[in-house]
């Protein structure tokens, strides 16, 4: 069996709103909703609705020989429900044909594998009951960390869970000379499965689609069925993992982006002996070739595929640091908006906008951003922490008296 | 006694402390009936009417007056080679560099025009403007006879000051709010030096704002000490100000306001704040203001792992400003060179006790403030924690402190100077 697997994540944070010093103790709404509400609708005008569309008539057309998997991430969940009903009715809509995979990962697009294994397993079991509610009793067999960060530690944890199989970074300093076109086990759990994306043919589709200084462009799917045809026949599994918004929002429909997507089946059928499956039936279908070491995280993040992207400089340690500090207070608190808060300040992207590796990969971060600078960002999220803090301090103040 | 005063800025229309310094000594001279003519590049029409006062842009200039010619040529040397900044912030300098980009045509053909229409700013054609002012000023020194005696405030009048001196032989004051050190650090601009050494050398007699600045001037430009006079600032209102505005967090409060650049010495609060953060968590630091040092202040306090605690709030404008005094328990102002600094009074209207560094000007008269040396980071967060801890010492400094600044008036500063004019006209004859 020789398959392509396509998985796209879908991802939406609760940017905050400018939050000043002096709102410090009085403001205790930390999210723009103006601006959350604004890029919900434009995305969901430019990528989520007509590529829904698109993959539901594929789906049809191909009886669902065609397959997609999706991780929706619980902040994504959330905002769809607030500001955009009809786009969460799509998705519904593309789960009940039975040939959508969901995927499980923490609620809130949160770092907490690398610091808690409770919180970690708390916003895990989150998400699993959200999807369970907004899916009609749908349950996710395959897990994916947030932005594919995976160690053998991670590994252990999710396995732990009960899954079945991870996806995660075909990172080469992690393969050297091996391929990402294999299944693979975990080095500690060897029942969990291990699926390393192909990042070559990914980031072809996902940047570089529309890079007129790209030797390949314009990329057809002739071309792109001729490279996979020329993947030793041997190598089995093609993982093609990207952010879903590569369609009409990274990628504009302007660069032909969805007829590549509405034709390339259709390539795939006819010129290759590759079908397409989801993430769980190759776990349950192809067998692993070797353990896979990995000792230190990885991500599918910038050119090092490391966690700098959202740790490592002083600003965004001390902002994590100082967030974790307060993780046994929150959960001794019963308090909705206080769990809400808490959740929502995890999330990846608040520290991703206090990177400051400008020179190499800086224009992406710069791209996703809602600060002029990671300085901005950095006094804007501690603002809002510092008040955070106050409210937990309070609240821990009245359960002691 | 008449003066011909030259200025740069005069309220409402100001971008630093020398308009209101002009403004508090105008008003001051007044108080004892001293007649001033003030010049300032632009007039804006909505000054208080309290001197007889000249728009440097409506004066038309005489180019047939051969004694004009040096201060022509002055000006045409100038044009060629004034990529030269001094007074620019990163966000002025962003302004000004568009506008000098996109809106800046005339500067050919206003070479030869008659009139000027000035900026009155501290923009990129700043020394343009500098020679283009003295030629004015030959000018009016030319027609004007009703004077005594000059007086220029910093070297953006100074050419000023030496063009009208020459024409009319009146004898000059030059008033010194700061010099080129205090702004650049030993790395001096040079055109902006050569016209303040310029200016002290002309003049009859130098004014300074504080005993710090005398004794630079001696050092740096070498005027003799017998040929200054200190003058410090005063404040033009020392009512105390309540304020309704409330603090919102629990914990108290120490503030630095200001520019955050090299002068004001914020790394010193930053390391004084870690000590004491270390020692009591149960306070807040806030630096207020932007600057070029901004961004590696943001980096050490991240650094040193204390960002929930200490707090940036960016640039602060029309109340916010109040506020942020009113919410302060400790005011804190460590600059490494202050001519004067008039903010920590600012501090003690609000009722907030004062640290200040004995590099600034302000140490001089302020008695009731704690003063340390800006490098002295451990007796700094002594004294802030001292202040935030021992009530019956903060207590003594807010009462002492407005008492004393109620001595500090400007017709008292007026008073002082007419008495360094009447010296100088005496010496003349």
């Amino acid at each position: 069996m020789r398959t392509i697997c396509f998985y796209f994540q879908v991802h939406q944070p609760f940017r905050l709103k400018p939050y000043r010093f002096f709102d410090i103790g009085e403001d205790h709404h930390y999210w723009d909703d103006f601006l959350n509400r604004n890029v919900i609708r434009k995305v969901a005008q430019k990528c989520y609705l007509p590529m829904n569309t698109l993959l539901f008539e594929l789906i049809n057309q191909y009886r669902g020989k065609f397959k997609v998997a999706f991780s929706l991430s619980g902040t994504f969940l959330d905002q769809m429900e607030a500001y955009a009903p009809e786009v969460l009715e799509s998705f519904q809509k593309l789960v009940a044909t039975g040939h959508v995979e969901l995927l499980n990962e923490t609620y809130t697009h949160s770092l907490a594998s690398l610091k808690s294994k409770e919180e970690f397993q708390a916003l895990v079991r989150k998400h699993q009951e959200r999807i369970k509610e907004l899916f009609g009793g749908y349950t996710p067999k395959v897990f994916r960390n947030t932005e594919l960060i995976y160690s053998d530690q991670i590994g252990a944890m999710v396995a732990d869970m009960g899954y079945e199989a991870i996806l995660t970074e075909g990172a080469k300093h992690i393969l050297g000379w091996k391929s990402p076109n294999y299944v693979y086990s975990s080095a500690n759990v060897q029942k969990l499965k291990v699926l390393l994306k192909n990042f070559l043919l990914s980031d072809d589709i996902a940047f570089r689609f529309s890079n007129k200084t790209w030797a390949d462009y314009p990329l057809t799917t002739e071309k792109f069925v001729n490279w996979i045809n020329a993947i030793p026949k041997e190598e089995q599994v093609l993982n093609l993992f990207m952010d879903y918004e590569t369609f009409g929002e990274h990628q504009w429909e302007e660069t032909g982006i969805f007829e590549f997507m509405r034709h390339l089946p259709e390539a795939v059928f006819k010129h290759s002996n590759f079908s397409f499956s989801t993430p769980s039936e190759v776990a349950a279908e192809v067998s692993p070739v070797s353990k896979i070491h990995v000792p230190v995280p990885i991500s599918w993040a910038d050119e090092e595929r490391d966690l700098t992207a959202w740790l490592g400089n002083d600003m965004q340690d001390e902002a994590f640091d100082r967030l974790y500090e307060l993780e046994k207070l929150v959960r001794n608190i019963d308090d909705p908006e206080i769990k809400r808060d808490w959740g929502y300040l995890q999330t990846s992207d608040h520290f991703y906008y206090m990177c400051t590796k400008f020179f190499s990969d800086g224009s992406v971060h710069e791209y996703f951003s809602p600060y002029d600078t990671p300085y901005d960002a950095f006094i804007n999220f501690m603002n809002v922490l510092s008040d955070f803090m106050l409210r937990v301090k309070q609240k821990t103040a009245a359960l002691q008296s | 006694m008449r003066v011909l005063m030259f200025g740069w800025e005069f309220p409402p229309h100001i971008s630093g402390g020398l308009g209101t310094a002009c403004y508090g000594l105008v008003k001051g001279m007044n108080h004892h009936n001293q007649q001033v003519i003030f010049v300032v590049p632009k007039l804006w029409g909505d000054e208080e009417p309290m001197a007889d006062f000249v728009n440097a842009s409506d004066v038309r200039i005489d180019y047939r007056e051969k004694r004009f010619k040096k201060f022509w040529k002055n000006l045409t040397y100038l044009e060629v080679s004034s990529f030269l900044v001094p007074y620019l912030g990163p966000e002025e300098f962003k302004k000004f560099t568009d506008y000098a980009i996109h809106d800046r045509t005339d500067v050919d053909e206003s070479i030869f025009s008659n009139k000027f229409e000035f900026s009155g700013k501290y923009g990129k054609n700043l020394l343009e403007e500098v020679s283009r002012y003295a030629l004015v000023a030959a000018q009016i020194a030319r027609d004007k006879d009703n004077f005594d005696i000059i007086h220029a405030h910093d070297w953006l009048a100074f050419p000023a000051g030496i063009a009208a001196k020459e024409i009319s032989g009146k004898p000059l004051v030059v008033h010194v709010h700061a010099t080129e050190f205090d702004r650049s650090g030993e790395t001096v601009n040079q055109p902006v030096y050569d016209i303040e050494r310029a200016g002290m050398h002309a003049a009859d007699h130098v004014v300074a704002v504080s005993q710090l600045t005398k004794n630079i001037i001696v050092r740096k430009y070498g005027i003799p000490a017998s040929k200054i006079t200190v003058l410090h600032n005063a404040v033009l209102d020392a009512s105390i100000i309540k304020s309704e505005y409330e603090k919102k967090v629990p914990e108290k409060i120490v503030t630095f306001l200001g520019r955050i650049t090299f002068q004001k010495g914020p790394e010193y609060f930053v390391e004084a704040a870690k000590k004491v953060i270390d020692r009591d968590p149960n306070v807040r630091f806030v630096m207020a203001g932007s600057g070029d040092l901004l961004n590696r202040m943001i980096d050490r306090v991240a650094e040193l792992r204390m960002a929930t605690r200490f707090h940036f709030t960016g640039f602060l404008k029309g109340d916010d400003v109040d506020h942020m005094y009113a919410i302060s328990d400790v005011y804190v102002m460590p600059s490494v060179s202050e001519p004067f600094g008039i903010a920590p009074l600012e501090a003690v209207r609000h009722n907030t006790p004062v640290i200040i560094s004995k590099q600034s000007g302000v140490a001089e008269v302020l008695r009731n403030a704690i003063k340390v040396d800006f490098w002295d980071v451990d007796a700094m967060a002594d004294a802030i924690f001292a202040l935030l801890h021992y009530d019956g010492i903060s207590r003594m400094f807010k009462e002492l402190g407005s008492e004393e600044l109620k001595k500090l008036k400007w017709e008292h500063v007026a008073a002082k100077l007419v008495t360094v004019y009447e010296k100088t006209l005496a010496e003349r004859s």
